[in-house]
């Protein structure tokens, strides 16, 4: 599936631009490409680092099993195929709460870890397990009830209103991880 | 919003002290972890990033939507609406660089701006999540994520239109 997205990026561009005459500003893309996304890495590199070294230390302290037991009743409902004592959960939990807070950038490294743990449980490894695809919805679906960066770039507009848009954010969000989970639901259930 | 990160991180190390676990050298084994995981998730963003670099800077996107514009022109909608839809779910900064100049052309607080607004902040970036995620774990089979995905991202879409009609005076 990602070769046939990737497939449709490259070819139907570069046959356009072939057509159009572009070809020497593509191909100076093409190389810029690999630089800017070196550059966003290295950019998430300091970030990461540091939350995977700090959540090291709730994980062997048993912080992250506490926290997943808390919130063990909702999340097992959700994923229902991993183990009820899943350390996986306490990664979703965690990568759950920053994304909701707005706080993107600290929420992927939670979202890194919690896929390990569920690739240690998932029998096929280069398949993608059920508990993967329902908390990738979970991410993709963009639960959040601050979105600080839109926030941000209409101040810098000078918005005379710029948190106007939390309210209708919260609903289309809402809507969106519903019909995904919803959809997900029906998905998982058809093949039992 | 700013007292969040700092408080987590003390209380961490103050519940790993507690617990009588060894904290800085757990951070240090935590840190060397990470360095693994860049190294892991370097190749897919590398192509994803190569991938819609080619489709964005060609200009396909827009000669493929352009028999659309009449029906949008009726609407009171621009072609940067539906480019932002359609791109929103590949490329979180694709999306950002189409937001910035909705606003410079419509302004910030008008219907468009708002309706852009609203879009930006109800989903986020499937493809992009999706070949981070699975490509850090080197899954290749992704089965019916994708679909899933941009379902969720499709009805966040329409929902933002019609709740912007709503909302927006």
């Amino acid at each position: 599936m990602v070769s046939l997205i990737w497939l449709f990026l490259i070819g139907s561009g570069i046959i356009y631009s072939f057509f159009t005459g572009n070809m020497a500003f593509i191909n100076n893309e093409i190389l810029n490409s690999a630089e800017e996304a070196i550059n966003l890495v290295l950019t998430m590199i300091p970030v990461l680092l540091l939350w995977m070294g700090v959540m090291n230390i709730a994980d062997k302290s048993g912080l992250l099993d506490l926290f997943a037991k808390l919130l063990s009743p909702f999340l097992s409902k959700l994923f229902t195929s991993l183990k009820k004592d899943s350390k996986a959960l306490g990664y979703v939990a965690s990568n759950i709460a920053c994304n909701v807070l707005g706080l993107g950038s600290v929420a992927t490294p939670f979202g890194l870890k919690a896929m390990q743990e569920m690739q240690k449980e998932n029998p096929k490894k280069d398949e993608a397990s059920e508990a993967m695809i329902t908390f990738l919805v979970l991410n993709t679906a963009g639960v959040t009830i601050i979105p600080t960066t839109v926030i941000a770039l209409r101040n810098s507009y000078g918005s005379i209103s710029s948190t106007a848009i939390i309210i209708p954010s919260i609903i289309g969000t809402a809507i969106s991880s519903i019909a995904g989970l919803t959809l997900d639901y029906i998905i998982r259930s058809r093949k039992k | 919003m700013n007292y969040i990160i700092p408080l987590t991180i003390l209380g961490i190390i103050i519940y790993g002290t507690y617990k009588k676990v060894n904290t800085y050298d757990l951070f240090l084994d935590g840190a060397k972890e990470g360095i693994t995981t860049i190294f892991n998730i370097l190749p897919s963003i590398l192509a994803m990033v190569f991938a819609v670099n080619i489709f964005l800077k060609s200009g396909v996107l827009y000669y493929l939507l352009s028999f659309l514009e009449p029906i949008l022109r009726a609407n009171n909608l621009s072609l940067e609406i539906l480019a932002m839809a359609f791109l929103r779910p590949i490329s979180g900064s694709a999306s950002l660089a189409i937001l910035n100049s909705i606003y410079s052309i419509y302004g910030v607080d008008s219907f468009m701006g708002f309706l852009a607004s609203v879009m930006e902040g109800s989903t986020d970036t499937t493809v992009y999540v999706l070949a981070l995620y699975f490509g850090s774990i080197k899954v290749t089979k992704i089965k019916y994520a994708l679909k899933v995905g941009l379902f969720a991202d499709l009805c966040g879409i329409v929902a933002a239109f019609i709740i912007s009609l709503i909302f927006f005076n």
